[in-house]
């Protein structure tokens, strides 16, 4: 295609370790005072990207925009996350140092991400800590009154810190605490309850966007001078995942529709240890944090079909097979690989509970080492968030999980600078593609969140603000109305299809699609199926979709179906990216390209790039450009964790 | 786990409270709910009921939810009389259908107080909590200020206190099950919090007179030592740190 354009990630020149700070050096700056007050921003998401990054604009000076779907901006699904947050710290004295931070990150993603923002990641991790400490997080502690830390997948140093199996909360927290701060002082004015509808491009720069009040239904027009968005992934695709049921793509969609490029759609992290489905009445997945595979050890009956309880097989005929299988890691390897392994094993009959969609993950080991009150100390909230959802006591009987849609490593293409191919339109945290490769290391989300959010997105808007020449634009322009009529006719082109299937009726056919063949395991015919699949069910949602109420109220069925309408292209375009992409690697694995072990196959020769696919219209074949990825400083390797 | 083979399911009557605004007059709507089961959460099972009213042509029953694992704090109902229901230390979300019978008639409400104005049906406003909030919930700390985060040890049990206090979700339900509607417990929560920690220190003075201030300026109601807030609280917040913020406010008052 003579019309693929090669995307430059304007990585800045000089040794990896000092691009950086070298690149700081090099940006136009905005003075302090009354300089910066002129400079409206808006940011949508307050999670700790969004949050933090709003907060952070307002302490220097910026006027900022903060909106959130939820009614509270401390509400942000960030505050799921449970066990902890990466920073290479070397508190543990275990020879952890940025270097390793970023090297396992870049392996760990399956050496898909760029060398630059992982290192630039790894750097920036330090100053999280203390930033979150200094700001009233209570981190877990050592009694000498020091920062504790305990050890996550992939890797073999303990650089994870945590607050007990609410780290997202309180890091949420703790955001939030800095947001309210600045809502107080002027510098921030909240919208919550506001959905951003779309995106308003002015002469080919964001700015700004279409927003619907939630309790009122009224679609409001917002102009600013940079627009963020940090709204997250695109788990629910699948319908069931781990996902707060409101969170959505949205606002990264409707930006792609406008002219961002979406990237590596088909990079998503099922996450290994979640609660296995247990019925289809399911609104969503729960996830059972990944800290608990410290000292929790994953086994399933070496018997095919065994039907016994847990503590009637006896040790010698259960297969611990993280243990066999990775001896160096065990039960702690990634997530991609430990949420196969148990695909594999239930495959092959060996899966528990009655859909034999589960596996055992069993702590009477830890119990009998550490004592059931350090165990309940590490896990307590995680063991009685189980049993409320099972009945069952973990303490007594070995949990079951199964692996779950949890994170999704694509997104917008930003470049070194955060910004999407759409000037002006920077995209930070999960909702962009940058950091995480193929697959992302256990907390790292927390990491990159509140390392774009708290240092990056300040800087690097603050660049662009001073760089560029900004017109003044009103809110009166053509563009705003024109984008607002677009929102305005798919409101009432949802609400006049007066058909028969529900929302939730389509997106649980769009859900099992999607998790059948576009899941953990897929193949060509499997996604050519999809697509065809998911392309019906589109037509079918445009012409059958039940909807009552109206658009001047609280309705949150049009909500969710302004967002499936979404999910009805993205699911398309995940699947079409993991179509192109003929090789394995991270959390895409194609059953055509495997190892004899049956372990992810890469090809390096010919995928070596990320995808970036442009919009070209409804119903039209997208166009994929590429940014080659280029290793300076680690060396291409098959990962291994054996 | 169940294993999941028993299909039969419960009946469950619910009266549910429906608003259309906050300006309107509510009243409760008699609602049937077939093959309930009891692994199903309250909220999924409402899920169901409005699956029904859709296909039938009427309004979905709004409520707030969102993470569905009891962390994010949105969801909050009066289920018969409680707020989260009778079960301790859950959330409405967490509420699983095995805690009620087959037969059983169940009351939902929403959290009701004169600072939570209804907007819909069981949506309540509770941007009264993110005001107190901005009054002093919070430490002083610009991002580059920060020194090392091991430079000021805090003891592990201070942490640990700072912690139990800091893990209020914000629900509300401390509110709504007040006899008086007061936002002691919500606020005491995060005051305390603070006052555990050496971080917290430079502002706690400040952070108290200010937050209760709001908190009186908000309409809640004062605190009459009922211990409702507590009993109902998903997250057992203790009511002593309704004593702590006493002391705070006390001390900072006398200081002047």
């Amino acid at each position: 295609m003579a019309d693929r354009k090669l995307l430059d990630p304007k990585i800045p020149a000089g040794p990896l370790a000092d691009k950086w700070d070298r690149h700081m050096m090099d940006s136009p700056l905005v003075a302090p005072g009354g300089n910066r007050r002129k400079f409206k921003v808006i940011v949508v998401g307050t999670g700790l990207a969004g949050g933090a990054a709003a907060a952070t604009l307002g302490e220097l000076g910026y006027n900022v925009l903060n909106f959130c779907i939820q009614d509270s901006p401390r509400r942000a699904h960030s505050v799921a996350a449970q066990g902890g947050i990466n920073a290479s710290k070397n508190y543990q004295n275990d020879s952890d140092s940025v270097y390793r931070l970023f090297y396992d990150t870049i392996k760990g993603g399956d050496y898909r991400s760029r060398e630059a923002n992982v290192y630039r990641l790894a750097q920036l991790s330090m100053g999280i800590i203390d930033q979150s400490v200094a700001m009233g997080v209570p981190f877990a502690r050592e009694y000498g009154g020091t920062l504790a830390n305990r050890s996550f997948g992939g890797v073999q140093v303990s650089r994870t810190f945590y607050a007990r199996g609410q780290t997202g909360q309180q890091l949420l927290l703790g955001v939030y605490s800095a947001l309210s701060r600045q809502v107080g002082a002027g510098t921030v004015k909240m919208f919550p309850r506001y959905e951003m509808l779309d995106l308003v491009v002015v002469d080919g720069k964001a700015r700004g966007i279409i927003a619907r009040e939630l309790t009122t239904g009224r679609i409001e027009r917002y102009e600013a001078d940079a627009v963020v968005l940090a709204t997250g992934g695109y788990s629910p695709v699948f319908y069931l995942s781990t996902n707060a049921v409101n969170s959505n793509a949205t606002a990264i969609w409707r930006a792609h529709r406008r002219g961002a490029f979406f990237s590596n759609p088909c990079y998503t992290q099922i996450h290994p240890t979640a609660v296995p489905q247990m019925g289809d009445y399911q609104s969503k997945l729960t996830l059972m944090s990944e800290s608990l595979r410290n000292d929790g050890r994953v086994w399933v009956p070496k018997a095919q079909g065994d039907k016994r309880r847990a503590s009637d097989i006896p040790e010698g005929e259960r297969d611990y097979y993280l243990e066999r299988r990775y001896p160096a890691f065990g039960n702690l390897v990634p997530r991609d690989i430990a949420a196969r392994a148990a695909k594999v094993e239930c495959d092959a009959g060996k899966g528990v509970y009655n859909t034999g969609f589960a596996v055992y993950l069993d702590f009477a080991e830890a119990i009998g080492r550490l004592g059931r009150d350090t165990v309940s100390d590490r896990y307590g909230n995680l063991f009685q968030m189980y049993e409320e959802i099972t009945g069952d006591n973990p303490y007594e009987t070995p949990m079951m999980i199964y692996p779950a849609p949890h994170y999704t490593m694509g997104g917008l293409w930003v470049d070194y600078n955060l910004e999407s191919t759409i000037e002006g339109l920077f995209v930070a945290g999960e909702a962009n593609f940058s950091d995480h490769g193929a697959n992302r290391l256990g907390a790292s989300a927390l990491m990159q969140g509140l390392a774009d959010g708290y240092f990056v997105v300040p800087r690097v808007v603050a660049s662009y603000l001073a760089g560029s020449k900004l017109d003044p634009v009103s809110t009166d322009h053509e563009s705003f109305k024109e984008v607002e009529n677009d929102v305005r006719t798919q409101t009432q082109r949802l609400l006049d299809i007066k058909g028969n299937r529900t929302v939730r009726d389509i997106h649980w056919e769009l859900g099992r699609v999607m998790w059948d063949k576009v899941g953990m395991a897929r193949n060509a015919a499997g996604l050519q199926e999809a697509i065809t699949k998911i392309g019906a069910l589109r037509e079918e949602f445009w012409q059958n979709l039940a909807l009552t109420g109206a658009d001047s109220d609280l309705n949150k069925q049009l909500e969710q179906a302004n967002r499936l309408a979404d999910y009805l292209e993205l699911g398309e375009l995940m699947a079409r990216d993991a179509l192109m992409r003929e090789e394995s690697c991270g959390g895409h694995f194609r059953d055509e390209h495997k190892t004899d072990e049956g372990e992810a196959k890469r090809d390096d020769a010919n995928f070596t790039f990320v995808s970036a696919w442009e919009y070209t219209g409804e119903n039209k074949e997208p166009a994929m450009h590429k940014e080659d990825l280029v290793f300076e400083n680690v060396e291409l390797k098959t990962r291994s964790y054996k | 786990m169940s294993d999941g083979s028993n299909k039969s399911g419960m009946t469950i009557h619910l009266k549910i409270w429906r608003q259309a605004s906050g300006a309107s007059k509510g009243a409760f709507f008699d609602y049937t709910v077939e093959n309930v089961l009891p692994e199903m959460s309250f909220l999924e099972m409402l899920d169901i009921l409005n699956e029904t009213l859709v296909q039938k042509g009427e309004e979905a029953i709004e409520f707030d939810n969102d993470c569905r694992e009891g962390i994010c704090g949105t969801c909050g109902l009066i289920i018969s009389g409680v707020a989260h229901g009778t079960h301790a230390g859950t959330t409405t979300c967490e509420v699983r259908m095995r805690t009620f019978k087959d037969g059983d008639t169940l009351t939902v409400e929403p959290f009701r107080a004169k600072a939570f104005p209804v907007i819909k049906d069981l949506v309540v406003d509770r941007s009264a909590f993110d005001r107190i909030q901005a009054e002093g919930g919070f430490v002083s700390m610009n991002v580059g200020s920060a020194p090392d985060g091991n430079a000021v040890p805090v003891p592990k049990t201070d942490a640990d206190n700072a912690m139990d206090a800091a893990t209020c979700i914000g629900c509300g339900a401390c509110v709504a099950g007040c006899p008086n509607a007061s936002a002691s417990l919500f606020v005491g929560a995060k005051i305390s919090q603070f006052s555990w920690l050496p971080q917290g220190d430079p502002e706690r003075a400040r952070r108290a007179l200010k937050m209760v201030a709001q908190m009186d300026a908000e309409g809640f109601g004062d605190c009459s030592n009922h211990g409702e807030c507590e009993a109902v609280c998903p997250k057992e917040i203790s009511i002593q740190n309704i004593a702590r913020m006493r002391r705070e406010f006390v001390k900072a008052a006398v200081k002047g």
